[in-house]
């Protein structure tokens, strides 16, 4: 891969960092009136997807990581890995646990997700923003409930649990914004 | 706002008319002179971490000044008393929030005065300037470099091994400081974890490090070791000044300039001919004197509250 300079860093830029894939989030650009230029920089490891603020020369550079993000189709799972494929070349990737885990309780056969390859191989998995999933455990539903602004718990279908208003019931199908987890409406 | 557009709104460049005819009128009161130096020269200069923008003239290099100080240390010590110079300065590659290429300096000398009456003069002409009705007076405080270090970290900066200050900047910038000189660490620690948290009004930091003396005399402190009489303000954590009181001894002043060709070269940075003409004037005699160089840009973005260096400038170098 390419080597990128300080003054190449730009949000979104994928580079290496101790070994690690990392995505620059925030680059600053700081200098002492008589002093070293350097560049403050926020970067997310994709491997932990943890948070890290760094300090470097200008000037210095750091290894372009291999990374890509690819729209997939979530096939199946047989319990150690999860296959993806891509709907162009039919071609199928297959993603560990520590891959898929974040997207684990929104993903359905068929989905369209985000993959991210690491030197081709799954990194981590984002499933769609909006997924619709059917309520399969919640208290009885109150029905005409529907002014009070009341919730309750509700399991769906693939293992999330998220608040509902009061009038649903079990069998009911949701739509929810898996970025928040957060109830979008009642589907039909 | 398109790019054919100020970046400044026309009240901010309005302001920013109002504080450059303050300025002038500051110094006229006080009987300081104003001289518009150059910004061309057939020499650059020499600093490590300044680089300067080379123009051609006649097929021969032509340096566009990172400061009017070598022309007006000319000035000084050809009997000019005091002066000041309200300018364009150039730095390569300087480009971000608080950084334009192109950018104005307030640069002014005093015969006979040393750094810490320049402080008093500049923490009075930042609050005339600043001095706006119904706001409380500008807090100006002051305080060694050395003391800043000690009361963070629990040791002096003058005195610390380089080793101590390399774990210090690796801890707070990255593994890759660990090799680091000792002017880069202690640059690295100061705007890391000292500048952040600076009180708030004009803060004078003074008796900076030897190795980070740039044209400043140099001292013995009380402890015995050797700091150098230059000094640095804050205005609401934001860097607007870098004052000295200045080196005139021609011959140090040579050794320094090829220390800095020497550091140039290891950086594999170009080296630039000596200013040769500000030798001779130092060798002919510089009076005892103290200067000061304040970016107007900054003090407005201070002054106006505003994030970003292009919002106090007619056009920043993104719309030139």
């Amino acid at each position: 891969m390419a080597n990128y300079s300080t003054n190449e860093f730009r949000s979104g830029l994928k580079v290496m960092l101790d070994n690690d894939p990392c995505s620059i989030l925030e680059n600053e650009f700081v200098k002492p009136g008589k002093g070293q230029a350097f560049n403050r920089v926020k970067l997310r490891n994709l491997k932990t997807g943890r948070v890290l603020d760094k300090t470097f020369k200008s000037g210095e550079s750091l290894e372009g990581a291999d990374v890509m993000d690819m729209d997939m189709q979530y096939l199946y799972s047989d319990g150690d890995f999860w296959c993806f494929m891509e709907p162009d070349t039919f071609e199928q990737h297959q993603a560990t646990e520590s891959a898929v885990s974040d997207a684990l309780i929104w993903l359905s056969e068929q989905d369209i997700c985000v993959v991210t390859l690491y030197n081709g191989i799954p990194l981590s998995v984002t499933p769609p923003n909006h997924v619709e999933l059917e309520i399969v455990e919640t208290d009885p539903g109150l029905r005409g409930d529907t002014a009070q602004g009341g919730s309750k718990p509700a399991r769906l279908a693939t293992g999330a649990v998220v608040k509902v208003p009061l009038f649903l019931d079990q069998g009911d199908v949701v739509k929810v914004d898996t970025r928040t987890g957060e109830y979008q409406g009642r589907v039909k | 706002m398109s790019d054919w557009q100020p970046g400044a709104s026309i009240h901010n460049l309005r302001r920013r008319a109002q504080v450059m005819s303050l300025v002038r009128n500051f110094f006229a009161n006080q009987s300081v002179m104003e001289v518009d130096v150059p910004v061309l020269s057939r020499s650059g200069v020499t600093d490590l971490n300044i680089d300067g923008i080379c123009a051609t003239l006649a097929g021969a290099p032509a340096y566009l000044q990172t400061s009017p100080e070598y022309f007006m240390k000319r000035l000084l010590a050809s009997g000019s008393g005091d002066i000041y110079c309200l300018g364009k300065a150039f730095r390569d590659s300087e480009i971000g929030h608080k950084h334009n290429p192109e950018f104005t300096l307030l640069e002014w000398y005093r015969c006979g005065w040393d750094e810490h009456q320049l402080m008093s003069e500049l923490g009075d002409l930042v609050s005339q300037l600043m001095n706006k009705p119904g706001a409380s007076d500008l807090r100006v405080t002051k305080v060694s470099y050395a003391d800043c270090f000690q009361d963070k970290f629990g040791l002096n900066p003058h005195q610390a091994s380089l080793s101590d200050l390399q774990d210090l900047a690796a801890k707070a910038g990255s593994s890759s400081w660990a090799g680091e000189t000792r002017a880069n660490c202690l640059d690295l620690i100061f705007s890391l974890k000292v500048e952040p948290q600076l009180p708030e009004g004009l803060v004078f930091i003074y008796d900076y490090p030897e190795c980070q003396a740039a044209l400043a005399a140099i001292t013995t402190a009380e402890q015995g070791y050797k700091v150098s009489r230059r000094f640095e303000g804050f205005l609401d954590g934001l860097e607007i000044a870098n004052g000295y009181f200045e080196l005139c001894d021609p011959v140090e002043q040579r050794r320094r300039f090829d220390q800095d060709n020497i550091a140039r070269q290891a950086a594999g940075k170009p080296i630039w001919d000596i200013d040769a003409k500000l030798l001779d004037a130092m060798r002919s005699g510089l009076p005892a004197c103290a200067g000061v160089a304040l970016g107007l840009d900054r003090l407005l973005m201070s002054d106006l509250e505003v994030k970003s260096i292009d919002q106090v400038m007619p056009f920043s170098w993104l719309r030139c």
